[in-house]
């Protein structure tokens, strides 16, 4: 068996008195979904931000296999190294599009920042490689000039992920994508995620408090209650079989339209 | 007997002892931003506090100093620190580019080639080439810390998308010594072939953001630029009205409410060179020919 691309192993984290995280572990394999679950406060973020080298653990660590084959802790990568990964080896997809994108800069220039900082200086291959990726996200060509001021939610949200596809990462964080759009944009924007992700083989870790998507996106999923993870296992089983009391609360908690 | 109303050069000792410790550090590491304790000088800032307090921190009384402000000696900014040095230094100044040692400046470098024995003092309003797509400060120097120039490129992008070239005419983006990347304070990119293996000794002081930066000797300095979309110098269709010049920058002024201009040469002291000469020229001619 090969090893996980990967794993978190005990981690912890609090903010003063407050445990925010207390000791999770898991594994994550090439091209496998994700999803974490549970309500607003539980965790959920902290864990994501420890997980992705945005917060520093208290205890535990997060290794990750890079693309050359080497296994290694996510706090001994120099500070070049990781931001080097977060640009080329990993996406993050913000709930909020302005963190994840430069609102002032064109849907293009947004796209092809990542590969203007891999040295790619040769302006007709970079646009070419936008209009590309624009398509693939399903945003028409034509508005390839604008800038996401002038983008609806749903774009947005597309333009940010194929602003992180453009180097054709192994691992994506997504925190909430689909939160504040309405349910029909939403419909569309979890289908093309799950184009993409089965496409490029991607590896996601997906926050949500939306059952419906942690359903629809991903394979596995982590319910967290009060910085613990209390159930864990493969997505249709914990939701169609939850055994842990809150889970249990949580799946009977979803309304039915 | 009266005491000295200042002391040389305006700043005291101390002050300029450490401004000079920051150009030493700074003409070491090419296109790096030292920081250093600007101080308040006796003018607003956006005059050139910056280059000011550069330009006293090394000039001594047996230099010559010229000042220009967008290429002309005799405008407000350029005349007035000019009289500030005569009266705090008690330096000879000069208007003619070649007699200068120390020639200070605001968005220009002279047309006349500089010489090993000058020092080209800039005044620069935002020193962080970076701002403009990365506001916070720490950001920007773990930037150029470790060298990541990307977003530079994706402004050049940017101007591309929108207006079908570089539209980047002023403070354009360049590299120095093949490192850092700086702002060459707001100087028409016309300017920047003249910042590459300059024989004279550039220094760039922005006083309200306490930062300096330089450009050694024959230091190899670059724009920016895409592949498809390479470095281009500013071209003028017309030449100077005055002195006929077809090398130099041109400024266009508006002559009348008709829409009426005329193109004149930035460089007052260029233009007037030419011109001196063409009348020499002229004089012979005509003392060689008929008499009227």
């Amino acid at each position: 068996m090969t090893a996980p691309l990967l794993s978190a192993q005990a981690l912890s984290k609090r903010y003063g008195a407050i445990v925010a995280c207390r000791d999770v572990s898991f594994d994550l394999s090439e091209g496998e979904a994700l999803a974490i679950v549970g309500e607003s406060g539980s965790g959920k973020t902290t864990l994501l931000n420890l997980i992705a080298g945005a917060l520093a653990p208290d205890a535990g660590e997060v290794v990750y296999r890079l693309r050359d084959g080497a296994t290694r802790a996510l706090s001994s990568l120099s500070d070049a190294e990781r931001r080097g990964l977060m640009r080329t080896d990993w996406g993050f997809v913000h709930q909020d599009s302005s963190r994840g994108l430069r609102m002032n800069v064109s849907a293009g220039g947004n796209i092809g920042e990542r590969l203007m900082a891999l040295g790619d200086c040769h302006y007709g291959r970079i646009r070419e490689n936008a209009l590309e990726w624009l398509g693939r996200v399903e945003i028409a060509a034509a508005r390839v000039d604008d800038q996401p001021t002038a983008y609806s939610g749903g774009m947005r949200q597309r333009l940010q992920i194929a602003r992180n596809l453009v180097t054709r990462p192994r691992l994506m964080f997504m925190d909430e994508p689909t939160g504040g759009l309405d349910v029909s944009v939403q419909a569309r924007l979890l289908d093309l995620l799950r184009g993409l992700i089965a496409d490029m083989g991607l590896a996601v870790v997906l926050v949500t408090h939306d059952l419906a998507v942690a359903r629809l996106l991903s394979h596995r999923i982590l319910v967290m209650k009060e910085s613990q993870v209390v159930e864990s296992g493969l997505t249709d089983r914990v939701l169609d079989d939850p055994q842990a009391p809150y889970t249990q609360l949580l799946v009977s908690s979803v309304l039915a339209a | 007997m009266t005491a000295r109303p200042y002391n040389f050069a305006y700043l005291d000792e101390q002050t300029k002892r450490m401004i000079r410790r920051a150009i030493l550090k700074a003409i070491a590491i090419p296109g790096y931003q030292v920081p250093f304790a600007s101080r308040e000088m006796p003018m607003p800032y956006g005059w050139g506090t910056g280059g000011v307090q550069l330009t006293a921190s090394i000039i001594g009384p047996d230099d010559v100093l010229k000042v220009i402000d967008q290429g002309a000696d005799d405008t407000t900014n350029a005349v007035s620190i000019r009289a500030f040095f005569a009266k705090t230094a008690g330096v000879e100044t000069t208007t003619d580019t070649a007699a200068a040692t120390v020639i200070q400046t605001r968005h220009r470098v002279p047309e006349t080639p500089l010489n090993p024995d000058q020092i080209l003092v800039y005044q620069v309003p935002i020193p962080e080439p970076l701002r403009f797509l990365e506001p916070r400060e720490t950001e920007t120097r773990t930037m150029h810390a470790l060298a990541e120039y990307g977003v530079m490129h994706v402004k050049l992008y940017e101007d591309i998308a929108r207006h079908g070239h570089i539209a980047t005419t002023y403070a354009y983006p360049a590299r120095v010594a093949d490192r850092y990347i700086m702002d060459p304070s707001p100087i028409p990119k016309f300017d920047n072939p003249k910042l590459d293996d300059c024989p004279a000794l550039q220094l760039f002081g922005a006083g309200r953001e306490k930062r300096n930066y330089a450009i050694p000797p024959h230091t190899r300095v670059v724009s920016l630029d895409f592949e498809d979309h390479p470095f281009e110098r500013t071209k003028f269709d017309a030449a100077c009205e005055f002195c006929g010049a077809s090398d130099s920058f041109l400024d266009e002024v508006v002559i009348d409410d008709k829409g009426g201009r005329m193109f004149v040469c930035s460089d007052t002291d260029y233009c007037q060179k030419r011109q001196a000469a063409h009348a020499r020229e002229d004089d012979g001619v005509e003392s060689r020919g008929a008499a009227k």
